[in-house]
């Protein structure tokens, strides 16, 4: 047991740290727009600097980062409070899995400019009537005179007013098992058959989409994959967005208690026996997010798969955050009630954690059928 | 960075979960906490294999490993709910190691690390340690006081009551003493690295309650299927999963903390021994209650692992006291509280 960093992964974190302290982009400005060319500029510096994408193989304009770099990279990047990159979907789902499941001409078409920010990309997987349960989606594609058809609807579709292509996942086949007749496309969002509208969430912020599909058009060279493999596709690239962000999410609560300690030193409330209670348990939990992750990390470098606490980060993150959340609400008194409150924006933003990613509920089932070995209700 | 154990800490794992597997079957240990008493043979045995000392230097007749591998030790110990004097006397050989005089290590620790002259702790409040493990049978009692004074008391000084707890897999006692010299490093030492021990006990206790619900919850059916399919006992079982799992990085964390980082072991320790506090007694009570009915009953045998945790959580220092400690530690005072 060593959980100091080896040298190399020492060397790599000063590194970052040295160039992060000369090329932190700041604060996003107002205005969404504004925010997002605010990020697309930030991801440019990442990716002449080598950072953006930079746990994609080598061969594919990464560098081959070990999971543990990855990890010190989240908690860096959390550390300092640096914006995501624009592109996070494209570097962190979409590039994968081309990486993973596409062909050549596929990855020669599609990943540079993910790495570099050029091309934004959304992902399509989310129905009002598929949420937990995926693999019932219905957006249906049908192949007419070798390109794909494409009608349904899509939503919880982050940056798709912004994006180029759209991870969509469709029913290519009726007549087969649910998870059987998927397939999985890459579409281009420049065409008047998808329509976006944004989706107002209860922080009144449009940061999520509804897309509108009428008949919209993809070449069957978009296909990744294979025809009716979408759901073993698109299941990598949601074992993507979850593996190794542990740490990076722990960085992130780990700022927020500073955040918090904060706010009740200003309150005068650090004496409370109750809050100092409080905020010791909190304390407590966002450490414990962190040796989990760190745990997790080392198993999966040691068996290639995590290990039964590789399965809790998510659900401890949502927990931890909408705790602390609450906790400075309180704090905050009747002041916690006034629109313009970060922590009260804070407070609600927290409320879709346990819902984002896979909810909570879907994540206990997870653990109590494959890591626990219990029965399947279904 | 790598979190885990190396393959000689792995080999002491396993060792130790197949000499207490074999030793302390569910009836054997029935038996003995039925009748209140210890596995003397098998304190013998962990003794010759050198389990006692396994963190005293080897000048004192220890083994010369460390706080991880004695963390290893105390979680297979509780997983087996194993009716022998370890903790106490692991207790009092922690506080010696790392807080004894050159004297104090030269008079106590070989007897500690051989097993036959064997140590406890107790915590004093108010003139009185009124939750000893073991005292009626150690040879040295080590009485840290709330103001953070101590004294290392021969027993034969000292007034000791056995006393009768809930948990009857261990002994107990009170002990009121006069006297004794001080230990000559500060108590924390001594108790950070006993919370940390007593934390991976509880882990122990926990993941064997937690694998007793699992196990029932897959065989029980009611309603015509296995309860462990219906959502509200499975997600009972993952929460189970997310503090035990939760504990047993906060006791090793603290155990590494130990050995290899001091500095960061009073903020470790303190987690540890908070969360496993609260996570032992709610995975032991919520094991209960996807048990139903026969839970409740003397017969079966979780009752033991509940009430053995419920102990650990109350010995040397609460979930409250522990987080008391750690907002002190690092929670800087407010500027505007002074005078």
């Amino acid at each position: 047991m060593d959980l100091t960093l080896s040298p190399s992964e020492q060397a790599f974190r000063d590194e970052l740290r040295a160039w992060l302290a000369d090329n932190h982009p700041g604060e996003d400005p107002p205005g969404e727009d504004a925010a997002f060319d605010h990020r697309r500029a930030w991801q440019r510096q990442l990716y002449d600097a080598g950072y953006a994408g930079f746990s994609w193989p080598k061969e594919y304009g990464g560098r081959g980062a070990t999971l543990v770099e990855q990890a010190l990279f989240g908690e860096e990047m959390a550390r300092v409070r640096a914006p995501q990159p624009a592109n996070v979907l494209g570097l962190v789902m979409g590039g994968p899995v081309v990486i993973h499941h596409g062909t050549d001409e596929q990855k020669e078409r599609w990943l540079n400019a993910i790495l570099t920010g050029d091309e934004i990309w959304c992902q399509g997987f989310s129905e009002p009537e598929s949420g937990s349960d995926l693999a019932s989606l219905k957006t249906k594609a049908v192949k007419s005179n070798g390109e794909w058809v494409v009608t349904g609807q899509k939503v919880w579709t982050t940056f798709a007013h912004k994006a180029k292509w759209c991870m969509l996942v469709a029913r290519t086949d009726q007549d087969v098992p649910k998870h059987q007749g998927l397939t999985y496309f890459i579409m281009d969002m420049e065409q008047e058959a998808v329509q976006v509208r944004p989706l107002h969430q209860i922080t009144n912020e449009p940061e999520f989409n509804e897309l509108f599909i009428e008949e919209a058009r993809i070449p069957d060279e978009n296909v990744v994959g294979g025809v009716g493999n979408g759901w073993g596709v698109a299941i990598t690239t949601l074992m993507n967005e979850r593996a190794g962000l542990g740490a990076a999410a722990a960085a992130g609560v780990r700022i927020a208690l500073e955040d918090l300690k904060e706010l009740a030193r200003e309150r005068g409330v650090v004496d409370d026996p109750v809050i100092r209670q409080r905020l010791a348990q909190l304390t407590i939990e966002v450490e414990l997010l962190r040796l989990n992750s760190w745990r997790g990390l080392t198993q999966i470098m040691k068996h290639g798969v995590p290990g039964p606490e590789g399965s809790l980060p998510k659900w401890q993150w949502s927990d931890v955050n909408q705790a602390l959340t609450e906790l400075a609400v309180d704090i905050l008194g009747e002041d916690g009630a006034a629109w313009d409150s970060p922590w009260t924006y804070r407070l609600l933003r927290s409320r879709a954690n346990s819902i984002e990613g896979g909810t909570t509920e879907i994540l206990k089932n997870i653990i109590a059928e494959r890591v626990l070995g219990l029965p399947k209700l279904r | 960075m790598n979190f885990d154990f190396t393959d000689d800490q792995q080999a002491i794992k396993r060792t130790a979960n197949e000499m207490l597997a074999a030793r302390f079957k569910p009836e054997r240990v029935r038996e003995l906490a039925e009748a209140g008493k210890h596995d003397d043979g098998g304190w013998k045995e962990m003794s010759e294999l050198g389990w006692a000392g396994i963190f005293i230097d080897e000048d004192h007749g220890g083994q010369g490993l460390g706080v991880v591998e004695l963390v290893i030790l105390m979680e297979e110990l509780g997983y087996a709910l194993a009716p022998v004097p370890f903790l106490s006397n692991a207790a009092a050989g922690l506080a010696l190691q790392f807080a004894g005089s050159d004297e104090q290590k030269e008079r106590w620790l070989p007897g500690i690390a051989s097993g036959e002259a064997r140590g406890t702790v107790g915590m004093v409040r108010d003139g009185e340690a009124r939750l000893v493990p073991d005292a009626d049978s150690a040879e040295v009692i080590v009485l840290i006081g709330s103001d953070g004074s101590t004294s290392v008391v021969p027993a034969s000084d000292a007034e000791i009551e056995p006393l009768e707890t809930m948990d009857r897999t261990r002994r107990f006692a009170r002990v009121r003493a006069e006297g004794g010299e001080p230990l000559a490093g500060d108590c924390f030492v001594a108790r950070d690295r006993i919370a940390t021990a007593l934390a991976a006990e509880t882990v122990g206790v926990a993941q064997k309650a937690m694998e007793m619900a699992v196990e029932y919850a897959r065989d029980r059916k009611q309603f015509g299927r296995p309860i462990g399919s219906y959502q509200a006992v499975s997600h009972r079982c993952a929460h189970m999963l997310l503090e035990v799992e939760g504990s047993r990085s906060a006791a090793y964390y603290a155990a590494w903390c130990a050995d290899s980082e001091p500095d960061s072991l009073a903020a470790a320790a303190s987690m540890a021994k908070a969360y496993s506090s609260d996570a032992g007694w709610r995975v032991c009570g919520s094991s209960l209650q996807v048990h139903g009915g026969i839970g409740f009953t003397w017969e079966h045998d979780l009752h033991f692992y509940l009430k053995r945790a419920k102990t650990n959580a109350i010995l040397y220092g609460s979930a409250s006291e522990h987080r008391e400690r750690l907002a002190e530690l690092t929670l800087q005072p407010a500027a505007t509280t002074a005078a």
